[in-house]
């Protein structure tokens, strides 16, 4: 590093905070994916293909989450964005 | 009992070779009966970082089909009278590690060695979920970029469900974190992940930093596993690395920039 690098480095974004970021967003949606049982993708598929028949929906609209508690219990939660009626 | 460790990461080229040479030989050196196994079953390599390419005859996958006995497959080390290499085929496709050959060469090892090395291929085909599955320890190789911290992440969930330990319901692997080809320098000035933000996002226990270093690249080309150069920074960490591995604490080296003369700031290096 020479000192003419201390007056551009000055101007460059820190990329590590952006890389920290986005790793812990896709890891924590990893890991939420962790213990869910191999037909979990499909069954959250049909589900939106099910909803989309009655409402028009994108697919980012739901999310379908396998919550897992300590004590053998397993919750399907499902959360729908309604587009606002007109 | 033997401790069967798995040197691991999911991605590709991070250094688990490098990793897995480094820390069997350190074990070695240390006294303690080790052997290194391949388990890149096709792409074998483990033996040209080890220096002992041209001694391969038989190899895992003919111990494991009975072709030949283990003691025709073990390479002795040239440097370590403790420690030994098994390596990978070169020609049989990756089906032909199963479950019960692979459990029972370890078997069989377990009752002559204090440690068993399993250099873990890429990916998570058959062979590095044969390279894991046994395991006591896994060493998670991570670099400190994107993808990499992604992969090391998701082999962790694999370690968790998908091992013997997880599957008997027994004690999980114990698994810690190896980073490698570290840059403090690209680290202060914000262009790599930090040992802390690694740790932060993989939420395990550090074994060890292996800074980024020319001395790796000279210890693959000469076949010497880059710990027995003492004198190299690399060669150092892993030294520390294996002391950690054997239960003393010591603190990190090489995770800060080392200091540059007046020159150098000027000049550049």
């Amino acid at each position: 590093m020479s000192i003419l690098d201390y007056f551009r480095s000055s101007k460059k974004a820190n990329t590590a905070t952006v890389a920290k970021e986005r790793l812990q967003i896709i890891v924590a949606h990893q890991r939420g994916e962790r213990g869910a049982p191999d037909y979990f993708p499909l069954m959250k598929q049909e589900i939106i293909a099910v909803i989309r028949k009655y409402v028009h929906i994108s697919e980012e609209q739901v999310s379908v989450q396998l919550e897992q508690n300590d004590d053998n219990l397993s919750v399907l939660e499902l959360n729908v964005t309604l587009p606002e009626r007109n | 009992m033997a401790q069967i460790i798995v040197v691991t990461s999911g991605k590709g080229g991070v250094g688990k070779t490098t990793s897995s040479a480094a820390i069997a030989t350190g074990l070695a050196i240390r006294g303690h009966k080790t052997v290194v196994i391949d388990f890149d079953i096709g792409l074998r390599n483990l033996d040209l970082i080890m220096g002992c390419e041209r001694r391969v005859v038989y190899d895992f996958v003919n111990v494991i089909n009975g072709e030949s006995n283990l003691n025709q497959a073990l390479i002795k080390d040239k440097r370590s009278e403790n420690l030994y290499v098994l390596p990978a085929s070169q020609t049989r496709d990756k089906d032909a590690l199963t479950r019960e050959g692979v459990g029972k060469v370890l078997d069989e090892l377990s009752k002559d060695f204090e440690y068993i090395v399993c250099d873990s291929p890429a990916g998570i085909e058959t062979g590095a979920l044969m390279a894991l599955y046994f395991a006591d320890v896994a060493i998670v190789t991570t670099n400190p970029e994107v993808s990499s911290v992604r992969d090391s992440d998701r082999i962790l969930g694999i370690l968790q469900s998908k091992s013997r330990r997880a599957e008997q319901n027994l004690e999980p692997i114990k698994e810690y974190l190896l980073l490698t080809r570290y840059s403090p320098t690209r680290v202060k000035n914000g262009e790599m992940l930090s040992v802390a933000d690694v740790e932060e996002i993989l939420a395990i226990k550090l074994l060890g930093v292996i800074p980024e270093s020319q001395a790796v690249l000279r210890a693959s080309n000469s076949g010497v596993p880059v710990i027995m150069d003492q004198e190299s920074d690399a060669g150092q960490a892993y030294g520390d690395t294996v002391s950690r591995l054997l239960g003393e604490e010591i603190p990190l080296r090489f995770v800060t920039e080392e200091k540059k003369g007046l020159l150098k700031r000027i000049f550049g290096s």
